[in-house]
């Protein structure tokens, strides 16, 4: 068996394929291990696990575990924890990352429980550094820093584990970047036997029936991005912001506030809970401006903030702040659009 | 088949409805600024729990939450849509506690009820958004989690027959009773209060509100057990100290940050036709659009 003491990523797939959201995080975790001084692990679990290496290794995966059974995919919660949970009970990962998807979201908490580490979910940054408990004035080097909003955004939290291992934390998709280490870097693959890590009586939840339809709105590859918040005031005036992003040729996002006020549907919410983006012009209408809904879009290239109220939190990270009504200017936007562009 | 459900809810601070009173001057909370509210989705929950009520008469749905003795607010409002009673967890001894301690007190408090068929919650609490508590809850009882759910498609033979909503489409699972089954925002609405349950249970409190009745109330109301929603501590559960509260929480809370952005020279355009006709034309000329 390996050493111990390592960075962990638990990959996950997306037909067939490394999901995006574990290549990210490989890309962090392989920063995260040098500055540690630890290997960077993978562990992929699934039916056909064939050449998954040649997909992980440019990222520097120095060791990739291989779970192979044909039950184990689809994803179900018990199969995939145990092999978790007995791997980790032998192999001792310092640090486990997961992303924050259906699959991270169901799987790490129950790792997490059973191995009593504690486990910070959406992160939007991770960080090394030296913490000191405030009571007993222990000091501990080099733990995970665990950054994320809280509270609805309105603090940032650095959450740590300082006694507990694996320290674990979920991100979603697109927080991280997602970056080759090296095209001919190869690690070592490591084969365990599905059957010494998951009994039969962990296949108790069945599948009998899944329906994949790939998600009609696509805001994370979106050039432009026009969204709303809930200043845009109604499903209706979403209308608006339609017709100026195909006028641009852009996708609409929205905050929580719009998608939880019903305006428009969640797969456009942009932000920590949301989707993460990095447009090259991202024009926002009626938001405020929470560190939720900016921690993901603030990489935006441009920013264009239209808003009532001049001093909305995000008029500060804007490039251009509009003052008034969006009713009003997004259609001098797509007036003066049309009249300039050929 | 008459079920045992329970139906896991939160107390929450309206994080979405934040107004600007809501931060304090040093940048902590103002929690008296944030009205508290039931978890949307575990009324979804709860919807959910009442629909298995309807189709299988006998069933009781009870409700667990854990937080302060104002969180009986919640307990009353379920029974007012239709839930059978509840109990508050609640304990000085519980609080500061992360997702992991939180699922171990609740956890305890489940083993409290004897035979249950159903944990039923939201998927996440709007405070945290971590959706970590119902699955952990699961693996401490060593039983199965259905996380995601959209609908309850039904429980025969001692199976439930779930829909789930995922990223990228619906799987339909069947999993073994008992088990934990936590609810999306996207599933049915929960039902609104009912007349005449609001009438029945208005007087329904908790131990220490009760206390506080005068000497008339405190009779009429000790005639009526079904009007006392219990407090069980972390004693009464036999929850061990090292694993509940600040304590049992593996996650410490390093730093807290009011959120400073570094601010970039924005222009300030005006709403006027020249203004945005201009901005128009640099976005085009710099390839922005266009």
């Amino acid at each position: 068996m390996a050493d111990k003491n390592n960075l962990i990523v638990y990959c996950e797939f997306d037909e067939g394929r490394i999901a995006d959201v574990s290549l990210e995080l490989l890309t962090k975790g392989r920063v995260l291990a040098n500055r540690l001084g630890v290997k960077l692990e993978a562990i992929a679990i699934g039916d056909k696990l064939d050449g998954v290496e040649d997909q992980v290794f440019p990222y520097g995966v120095d060791t990739l575990y291989k779970v192979a059974d044909e039950r184990l995919f689809p994803y179900t919660s018990n199969p995939h924890a145990a092999i978790l949970i007995k791997l980790f009970r032998e192999i001792e990962p310092q640090v486990c990352l997961m992303g924050a998807t259906c699959i991270g979201r169901d799987l790490g908490p129950r790792v997490s429980s059973c191995l009593h580490s504690g486990l910070t979910a959406d992160c939007t940054a991770l960080e090394i550094g030296d913490h000191k408990d405030p009571k007993t004035g222990k000091e501990y080097t080099d733990l995970l820093y665990q950054i994320r909003p809280a509270f609805g955004g309105n603090i940032v939290a650095t959450i740590v584990n300082p006694d507990c291992r694996p320290q674990m934390a979920t991100v979603r998709e697109g927080v991280m970047k997602k970056e080759i280490f090296d095209e001919n870097h190869k690690g070592e693959i490591i084969e365990l036997d599905a059957k010494k890590y998951v009994d039969d009586t962990d296949f108790v939840v069945e599948i009998i029936d899944r329906h994949i339809e790939k998600s009609k709105v696509n805001i994370k590859n979106s050039p432009i991005i026009v969204a709303g918040g809930y200043g845009v005031g109604s499903k209706e005036n979403f209308q608006l912001l339609f017709d100026l992003a195909n006028t641009l040729g852009g996708e609409v996002g929205a905050s929580r506030a719009a998608v939880d006020a019903g305006f428009i549907e969640h797969e456009r919410q942009i932000g920590q809970t949301g989707v993460t983006v990095r447009p090259k012009l991202y024009i926002a209408c009626g938001i405020s401006g929470q560190i939720q809904h900016i921690a993901g879009m603030q990489e935006s290239s441009i920013i264009i903030s239209i808003n009532n109220d001049p001093n909305a939190p995000i008029n500060t990270i804007a490039d251009y702040v509009i003052t008034g009504d969006m009713e009003e200017v997004v259609p001098k936007l797509i007036k003066y659009y049309k009249k300039n562009s050929k | 088949m008459s079920l045992n459900i329970i139906v896991l809810a939160k107390q929450v601070p309206d994080t979405r409805n934040v107004g600007k009173d809501a931060m304090k001057e040093d940048g902590t909370i103002n929690r008296a600024a944030l009205p508290a509210i039931f978890n949307p989705e575990d009324l979804n929950a709860l919807e959910q729990a009442l629909r298995l009520k309807e189709t299988h008469p006998g069933t009781t749905v009870t409700m667990l939450t854990m937080g302060l003795p104002r969180a009986a607010e919640v307990i009353r409002e379920a029974i007012y849509r239709g839930a059978d009673g509840g109990i508050v967890l609640t304990d000085r001894a519980l609080g500061g506690a992360d997702t992991l301690a939180t699922s171990y007190s609740l956890a305890q408090a489940v083993k409290k009820f004897g035979k249950v068929d159903l944990i039923l919650g939201g998927r996440q609490a709007i405070d945290g958004d971590t959706a970590q508590v119902g699955p952990q809850i699961a693996e401490k009882l060593g039983i199965p989690q259905v996380t995601y759910a959209e609908e309850i498609l039904g429980v025969e033979n001692g199976r439930i027959t779930v829909k789930r909503r995922l990223e990228h489409g619906v799987e339909k699972v069947v999993a073994p009773l008992p088990c934990v089954v936590t609810v999306n925002g996207s599933a049915a609405e929960c039902r609104p209060r009912n007349a005449k349950r609001v009438m029945k249970y208005k007087r329904a409190l908790s131990t220490s509100e009760a206390a506080k009745l005068d000497e008339a109330a405190a009779a009429l109301y000790a005639a009526k057990p079904e009007l006392n929603i219990a407090e069980w501590s972390a004693a009464f559960v036999e929850a061990d100290p090292e694993q509940i509260g600040l304590a049992g929480s593996p996650t410490k809370v390093k730093a807290i940050e009011n959120v400073v952005f570094t601010a970039k020279e924005s222009r300030k355009l005006e709403n006027n036709d020249a203004q945005i006709e201009e901005l128009v034309k640099e976005l085009i000329a710099n390839h922005t659009i266009g």
